[in-house]
């Protein structure tokens, strides 16, 4: 048994560079918290775990954004949106659609993970990200 | 309940004001944002008469939201200084664009505290120098950047996400965002402070550039220059200083989940709602006794889910609103006079206060061709980011 991983952020992008997509569960009133974090949103205990998510989702809002800063510019127009996960828990995402008009609020995603250096030169962490179903 | 022990104050003038001052809002080439500051604070001063603003103001409270505009941080001692306030008490107060908003809320504190009998409160933001992509993404850090900004969120971004749930919810429509963007703008054409003083129609609105979908150029505030003063003391004193004051009745903040995704619902903003209700109470009044309001607008989105917030309409009946011609300057409860951020201009730090600068003159009758009739009664709204932060303010006039 390897020591427990604090409930961190950046513990959170090490796990996507596993390939796994993590919350936070409060081990007092089983709220799900992404980006993890020490203290309970809901009941402010601070006996929190990590908790591995599954991979499918729903889009519950999104935008397409047009104007991005510099470091988003290349990708442009792409994708963002809230993603509900199956567990009840959302978390923000880039979407990645084979047509940007196909984006539709409650259709089904699933997680992926880039872990390519050059294709995150910025942020440099791995990053998670929303798919189509296939 | 926290909220209810301060039935006490109800009605009862928190704090005065007794004179404001704005800068020229604009794309101010050339000039600094202590300049523009000292530009709002000499108009504030001339208001006055025989006032020693170096002598009787003793604290300053100053909003700004970013030093990365200039590179430039430490800038309360700085702008007081350009001010010549020295040697107050000055302290810099950042919740991103409810930064003077903030301030306002701080230096009302100082005076009800009893530290204080008069006080300076204001705000600065000197945007233009920079390319937008670069200002866009400085304005971005007022959004989480782990996950909000690396998932490529923008302010627009952000917002847009807001909209795409009320229009999914309730139908809002483009077209109603667009009326929002028509309206402020025709408010702004009458304000010879105002950054774009110009009409614009529903069309070139509509058909404007996307920035983030649904999201378009005209559905965006402006990137402005700009500083905006308000001078506060004890109401006591408020009559001695100006014939022109009026009162601070009601005062609330709230704020929610820094991060969009928590909150429990994108088609509301929450604190905006708490920071209401805690504002009504404390003035005693409800929305319909509210006779002029400024809000921030910094999108059009924005402005229409803040009818539903602040309760000049019911949840999700914003869209409506803005079709009945209500905010309107002739309508019956006329919003963002001043053209709003979206037409006066939104430099980020000088928001809050701004807001205010306008409802004094509406509620001392000096509003010129923006006046509105026997307005008694203001409110203001001012949101930090994407509501994370809102500050609600409640006015009377003396």
């Amino acid at each position: 048994m390897s020591a427990p991983r604090d409930p961190t952020i950046e513990e959170f992008y090490k796990y996507c560079s596993e390939k796994k997509l993590m919350g936070v569960r409060c081990v007092r009133c089983k709220h799900i918290m992404v980006p993890p974090r020490s203290i309970c949103n809901n009941c402010r205990s601070s006996r929190v775990e990590w908790t591995q998510l599954g991979s499918k989702g729903k889009l519950t809002t999104y935008t397409v954004v047009h104007m991005a800063p510099p470091q988003f510019k290349h990708m442009t127009p792409y994708a963002v949106g809230i993603v509900e996960m199956a567990e009840g828990v959302k978390l923000p995402s880039i979407i990645r659609v084979a047509r940007l008009e196909l984006l539709k609020i409650g259709m089904e995603l699933e997680a992926d993970f880039s872990t390519n250096p050059q294709e995150s030169a910025w942020p440099q962490w791995p990053r998670y990200f929303f798919k189509e179903t296939a | 309940m926290v909220r209810r022990e301060r039935f006490h104050l109800a009605a009862k003038p928190l704090a005065s004001i007794v004179s404001v001052g704005l800068s020229k809002f604009g794309r101010r080439e050339g000039v600094y944002a202590r300049e523009l500051f000292a530009e709002a604070a000499l108009e504030s001063f001339h208001r006055l008469e025989d006032f020693d603003p170096g002598k009787q103001i003793r604290a300053a409270f100053i909003g700004q939201m970013s030093e990365s505009y200039e590179r430039q941080s430490h800038t309360a001692p700085m702008a007081a200084n350009w001010a010549g306030l020295l040697p107050v008490a000055a302290t810099r107060v950042e919740d991103a664009c409810a930064s003077s908003g903030a301030a306002l809320r701080c230096g009302i504190m100082a005076i009800k505290s009893g530290l204080y009998d008069i006080v300076l409160v204001g705000g600065m933001e000197k945007m233009t120098n920079l390319p937008t992509p670069e200002v866009t993404g400085i304005l971005a850090t007022a959004s989480d950047f782990p996950f909000e900004q690396w998932n490529g969120m923008t302010f627009p971004g952000v917002f847009a996400l807001m909209a795409t749930s009320h229009m999914h919810e309730y139908g809002t429509t483009e077209e109603q965002m667009a009326m929002v963007a028509v309206k402020n703008h025709k408010h702004g054409a009458l304000n010879p402070k105002a950054h774009m003083q110009k009409e614009i129609t529903l069309d070139e609105a509509i058909k404007s550039r996307v920035v983030s979908w649904p999201l378009k150029i005209y559905d965006c505030s402006l990137i402005t220059d700009g500083a905006s003063v308000a001078i506060l003391a004890k109401p006591k004193l408020a009559k001695k200083l100006s014939k022109n004051y009026v009162h601070i009745i009601g005062t609330g903040q709230a704020q929610d989940t820094f991060l969009m995704h928590e909150r429990e619902s994108l088609t509301t903003v929450k604190a905006a709602k708490l920071a209401s209700q805690e504002a009504y109470k404390m003035a005693d009044l409800r929305p319909k006794d509210v006779n002029v309001a400024e809000v921030h607008d910094c999108f059009t989105i924005a402005e229409i889910i803040a009818y539903e917030d602040l309760g000049f309409c019911r949840p999700g009946l914003g869209g409506k609103f803005i079709e009945s011609g209500a905010p309107a300057l002739d309508g019956s409860l006329p919003i963002n006079t001043s053209g709003g951020l979206k037409s006066k201009g939104h430099p980020v730090g000088a928001t809050g206060t701004a807001q205010i600068a306008e409802l004094y003159l509406q509620l001392t009758g000096q509003a010129d061709r923006r006046q509105v009739k026997d307005a008694e009664i203001g409110l203001a709204h001012n949101l930090g980011g994407s509501g994370a932060t809102a500050v609600v303010h409640i006015l009377r006039s003396g």
